[in-house]
């Protein structure tokens, strides 16, 4: 059981990695991973998310009425992510006005709703929390990852603290510009998601 | 997932769900609303203290600082055509961002080149106090930038012409092209030049390249590269809000004494 | 009045694409676009889901949802601000909409239902639909605007998933690194479009 517990939780980490095996959930990948902060909160806001709908959506499975099934998973996951957001509102708040309408688009992130279906309906309630916390940490690790690079290149600082000193203020490092636009997230995510897949051969899609 | 439920209970179902998520949605809601409330008041105090140059533009501060600090400043209703000030209406109460989008709160602006669409009628601008004396006064601006409306406060000398601070707190315009309009060492720039000319017309201007200092150029501050249009945007919202379809009726009453 | 719906759509449709410079709408982006023709067909229904949500969120926001929105039922409610249920709101309503459209096509226009029929459920959890809901109340559009700037989202969005899958049709007869085929190089050719798009930032009208 332990070992069952342990792949269920490390098996999305790299070898089921949502965003780079099975292209879920990008979305807010992109757009919150300019700094870390927000990145982190991010993926915090979703791990909780992904784990607690995991966990309800199992502990009702057997009697949900099939037809109105998916509606109930995504009344059960807006609720959460609006009490996610509020607890944002209320101790994080400067970082909620970064992330703005990204965090109520946690709602419509296919990680949540794929997992909620494909695993919470047939699985324990226990196994089905932590295949959401798993997915959510498999999330985060490229979001921390995206957000690392594109603040260190795009302004030399980590949380916001200068680390590579500005040629503008003296130091010798230029701050490329296009990380922190929409570009540089996607050259970002494509090249991760190249060494990744030479590290992990079977991730290979042939076209 | 087992055998088929009839109608009622998948009625019953769906009501229960309801009833469970509204609960938990609720609960957060009212018990978390306060200190949300009391976040976005500090929030809009820290912005008000950085354009007043009493708390530095990258400082963090802690709530209890800044109630200590917005204890010198004081918000006064004006009414924007008029320049009045209303004392029988409570600050809080306004908000001009809603107001317009309301008719009946705001009127249609006069074409301008700030693009600002709608003036609300009531107005908050700030007074920094130093015992009974105004020292600085604070209004708050907003036009379009490139991409996006900007949003800041601008403070004033009582001379109503010096500039003391400038903070955008809100904006959606290139990082680092026209999102550096955040930056504190181009806001710092603002410090000591003039609004006005000799006969009080507005004459502000952000210009190409660089301006000199406050002696050299006292209407001019230096452009920012890459941001022509952010900068255009700037120049005109400022020249906007302090000339006569903004807050330049109440320029001149304070001018007179009259507040 | 008309300039201003004007360049609201041209800001929708170029400057602001939901897709490129948003992120949004990303997973079907991504999935859908190795063909033209069905990412034509999902440009399409996206489109047409978004012009039809769109100002509906808009007008129940304004009539129950916003801070003192429903004070015309009864003075008393003021006061109430209920924007926390938007998420759970629009979310209902844009389920609710892609099922009604979707009955409404089958009966009336068989021909459109089963062009567009395979795509419509997906939309309903297409992150840009919800997106631009959250958008409108960010920058409180009223509902013309909300119809504009909807149906010019969607269009964007229909015109960058075509010329996505455009693009991916002719990759096939291309050497890539195995390692970088599909996702990786798909990737970077949308970071490419996003440059492109960039272009048009200085568009005012």
């Amino acid at each position: 059981m332990a070992s069952k517990t342990k792949e269920i939780l490390l098996d999305p980490l790299f070898d089921n990695n949502p965003i780079a095996a099975q292209v879920l959930g990008i979305c807010s990948a992109l757009a919150v991973t300019t700094q870390m902060s927000a990145s982190i909160v991010m993926a915090i806001a979703l791990t909780v998310v992904t784990g607690f709908s995991g966990l309800s959506v199992s502990l009702i499975r057997n009697y949900i009425p099939a037809n109105i099934r998916i509606i109930v998973q995504l009344t059960i996951i807006a609720s959460l992510v609006i009490v996610t957001d509020q607890v944002l509102k209320a101790f994080v708040f400067d970082i909620s006005k970064q992330l703005s309408v990204f965090v109520g688009l946690i709602i419509t992130n296919c990680i949540v709703m794929g997992r909620a279906e494909a695993f919470a309906m047939q699985r324990k309630p226990i196994e089905s929390f932590v295949d959401g916390i798993g997915n959510g940490f498999g999330y985060s690790f490229f979001l921390v990852l995206t957000g690392f690079i594109r603040e260190l290149t795009g302004s030399g600082r980590i949380f916001g603290a200068q680390v590579l000193p500005l040629a503008s203020e003296g130091g010798w490092y230029t701050p490329n510009g296009l990380m922190v636009l929409a570009p540089g997230a996607f050259f970002v995510i494509g090249l991760t998601i190249w060494a990744l897949r030479t590290w992990k051969p079977q991730l290979k899609e042939e076209n | 997932m087992s055998a088929k439920h009839g109608t009622g209970y998948t009625m019953g179902f769906a009501a229960a769900v309801c009833l469970v998520c509204s609960v938990f949605v609720c609960l957060s809601a009212v018990a978390l609303k306060d200190m949300q409330e009391e976040n976005k008041k500090l929030d809009k105090q820290k912005n008000v203290l950085k354009a007043a140059g009493m708390l530095a533009a990258d400082e963090d501060a802690d709530a209890a600082k800044i109630s200590e600090l917005y204890k010198n400043i004081q918000p006064l209703v004006i009414d924007v055509k008029s320049g009045e000030v209303k004392k029988d209406v409570d600050a809080a109460s306004i908000n001009m961002r809603m107001a317009v989008s309301d008719n009946s709160k705001s009127f249609k602006a006069p074409a301008n080149d700030a693009k600002v669409l709608r003036i609300p009628n009531e107005a908050v601008v700030y007074q920094v106090m130093e015992g009974e004396m105004p020292t600085m006064l604070i209004f708050p601006i907003s036009g379009k930038g490139l991409w996006s409306t900007l949003y800041g406060f601008l403070a004033v000398d009582v001379d109503t012409t010096t500039v003391k601070g400038v903070s955008f707190y809100e904006h959606g315009e290139t990082p680092g092209l026209g999102g550096e309009i955040e930056n504190p060492k181009w806001t710092a720039l603002w410090k000591d030049r003039k609004l006005f000319d000799q006969s009080f017309q507005p004459a502000f201007k952000v210009v190409k390249g660089i301006a000199g200092s406050p002696a050299d150029a006292p209407h001019e501050v230096d452009g920012l590269s890459g941001a022509t249009l952010t900068c255009k945007g700037v120049t005109a919202l400022v020249n906007f809000w302090i000339g006569k379809d903004g807050f330049g009726p109440f320029l001149e009453n304070f001018r007179k004494g009259g507040i | 009045m008309f300039e201003h719906y004007l360049s609201l759509s041209v800001k929708a449709i170029f400057v602001e694409n939901m897709a490129l410079a948003f992120f949004l709408g990303m997973c079907s982006f991504l999935a859908v676009s190795r063909k033209v023709d069905t990412a034509v067909g999902l440009g399409i229904a996206v489109t047409f889901v978004l012009a039809v949500t769109m100002p509906l969120n808009a007008i129940i926001y304004r009539a129950f949802l916003a801070h003192g929105a429903m004070a015309w039922i009864h003075p008393d409610l003021a006061n109430l601000d209920l924007s926390f249920l938007n998420f759970l709101t629009f979310i209902g309503t844009i389920a609710a909409m892609v099922q009604i459209v979707e009955m409404t096509l089958d009966k009336y226009v068989p021909a459109l239902y089963s062009a567009l029929g395979v795509f419509l459920p997906l939309i309903a959890v297409n992150c840009a639909i919800l997106g631009a809901s959250l958008f409108m109340v960010e920058r409180s559009y009223t509902p013309g605007e909300s119809l504009v700037f909807g149906f010019g989202s969607g269009i964007g969005w229909l015109l960058a998933i075509a010329a996505l899958a455009a693009i991916r049709e002719r990759l096939k007869f291309h050497n890539i690194p195995s390692g970088l085929r599909g996702l990786g190089i798909t990737f970077i050719i949308t970071g490419l479009m996003a440059i492109a798009f960039m272009a048009f930032a200085g568009i005012q009208l």
